[in-house]
């Protein structure tokens, strides 16, 4: 792209709806989404662009909006994905996040246990462990790359956790994780090409179905995702048919990395920018499972999910074509004054917490919602525990990605008590 | 007056005054009974209210949104319903439901 890089927010009260660009990743980058968002929740609820590198798209900004689509399975189809780029023929993973009825729902029941809450507490003592690892090493005084330090670092190890994956190994994931998302496409010419991608992918699921086997009749407790698959008659042979087992290998790893990981950091950024939300979650720690709603709310570390329209259809006053893109911005719908009090204060305690969009609405709703919950909440409560001064000590580096909210580089400083 | 019983995953049980117009979730909430999140706020958008109704009275059948989200949980049962979408009426029989072990 030989565009400059838009570092300050542009003003968008000047520019015709029909120049606004929705498409650029740079908009979360460089942190001057609001103004855009604003605009379209006011001007244009339910918006057309007639061009993007993934082609053309509706926009829909609007809390109401947002969740009458996502309740509109029939309508507004979730097949064939959920990001702005169709997939390639040859490559299609059978995940449920990217089905319709009745089939979503027979495949989501088959995993869901794997994250249920049952198997949480489980989990709960060893992912306290990793984080109180994570956190004690952290140097003091001094500033550091909380990215790279915390939020990567624990994301990885939680993952390798939860996969019972080869601890030396663990970076893969990871990696992989960062690839399959990081398509040209959506991260403004600075991604990889689909077929590094695919390749990617292969070897994931290579690596995959060889712990799968490994592990296999071995007679180990089933307590980590692969044994858990297993163990349950209706995913027991899931590894015969690949791309339905790598479909979900893939979701349980990007559904479990970049969400949580961005919510780590943006965290610390919420409670800098709003010091007495510090003073409240430290004068009473009690708060803390309504402060982790409310990051994840402020967060929005998937700022989107696409819908596909099954038929010609009028929404909104709005002719939507069949198989027209129909972005649903979660981003925008969290920060919807008409549903959210006070949308722009972070505000640990607000009444509702937990009634945000980041984790989508009807159906679809975020299988892991608990389990991301749960480790944000731990490394809260470790952090605060042990933490005296948690400091933003230089400008954060963001996410260059139309699909991920997030840092790549998060400078801070931590005191200990 | 309707007597709303809520039976916990332990079985633990605690009877409640109902309030016509209000939905079976907001009485738990309203009088603090555990076992239901409704992080959606009730619009059957987030299926964490999932209980089982034990004894009850006529209720209107689930609406297509409300079987949509029943449709996703593991523990579905003949019974099943979200406690958003039942609302306590003028003259309506007691009821009791049970909670399941977790909400998700």
């Amino acid at each position: 792209m030989d565009a400059p890089a838009v570092k300050a927010a542009p003003d968008y009260s000047a520019l015709p709806l029909s120049e606004l660009d929705i498409s650029d990743p740079r908009m979360f980058q460089f942190d001057y989404w609001h103004g855009l968002f604003a605009r379209l929740r006011e001007e244009s609820p339910v918006h057309f662009q007639s061009d993007s590198p993934a082609g053309p798209f509706w926009s829909v900004s609007r809390y109401e909006d947002i969740v009458a689509i996502e309740c509109d399975t029939e309508t507004f189809s979730s097949e064939p994905a959920i990001s702005i780029i169709d997939p390639e023929p040859d490559m299609i993973l059978k995940m449920f996040i990217a089905m319709d009825p009745p089939q979503h729902d027979d495949q989501r029941r088959a995993v869901h246990h794997v994250v249920a809450p049952r198997n949480l507490k489980e989990f709960e003592a060893l992912i306290r462990r990793r984080t109180v690892e994570v956190l004690d090493a952290l140097p003091e005084n001094e500033p550091f790359d909380w990215v790279t330090l915390v939020s990567r670092d624990l994301t990885t190890k939680m993952l390798a956790t939860l996969f019972d994956y080869p601890w030396d190994e663990r970076n893969n994931l990871t990696e992989w994780s960062d690839m399959f998302t990081n398509d040209e496409r959506i991260t403004a010419g600075e991604g990889l090409k689909r077929e590094v991608i695919i390749e990617h992918i292969t070897a994931c699921l290579q690596r995959f179905t060889e712990l799968w086997h490994e592990r296999k009749g071995d007679g180990g407790e089933a307590f980590d995702l692969i044994r858990m698959l297993q163990a349950d008659p209706n995913t027991a042979n899931m590894v015969d048919d690949p791309l339905t087992y790598m479909g979900n290998i893939m979701l349980l790893i990007v559904g479990g990395n970049d969400t949580t990981r961005n919510s780590m950091s943006g965290g610390v950024v919420f409670l800098n920018q709003f010091p007495q939300e510090m003073e409240k979650v430290r004068a009473n720690p009690d708060l803390i499972p309504s402060m982790v709603s409310e990051i994840i709310r402020y967060q929005t570390p998937l700022p989107h999910m696409r819908r596909t329209a099954t038929r010609d259809t009028e929404f909104r006053g709005q002719r939507i074509r069949q198989n027209d893109k129909v972005l649903l911005w979660y981003v925008s719908g969290n920060y919807d004054a008409a549903a959210i009090e006070r949308p722009n204060d972070f505000w640990i305690d607000r009444p509702n917490v937990r009634g945000h969009l980041s984790f989508g609405a009807g159906i679809h709703r975020c299988m892991g919602n608990r389990l991301a919950e749960m480790q944000l909440r731990i490394l809260w409560e470790e952090a605060l525990r042990r933490f005296k001064t948690i400091e933003l000590a230089g400008e954060a580096e963001r996410t260059c990605n139309l699909f991920i909210r997030g840092f790549t580089r998060l400078p801070v400083r931590v005191t200990r008590f | 007056m309707t007597v709303v019983t809520f039976v916990q995953h332990d079985g633990s049980e605690r009877m409640v005054d109902g309030d016509v117009g209000l939905s079976l979730m907001e009485t738990a909430l309203k009088h603090d009974v555990p076992g239901i999140d409704a992080d959606c706020g009730g619009g059957a958008i987030c299926g964490t209210c999932h209980c089982f109704v034990e004894v009850s009275g006529d209720l209107p059948a689930p609406d297509s949104q409300e079987t949509a989200m029943l449709g996703l949980r593991p523990d579905r049962a003949e019974n099943s319903r979200l406690a958003c979408q039942i609302v306590l009426a003028e003259g309506m029989a007691d009821i009791k439901v049970r909670l399941p072990e977790f909400q998700m």
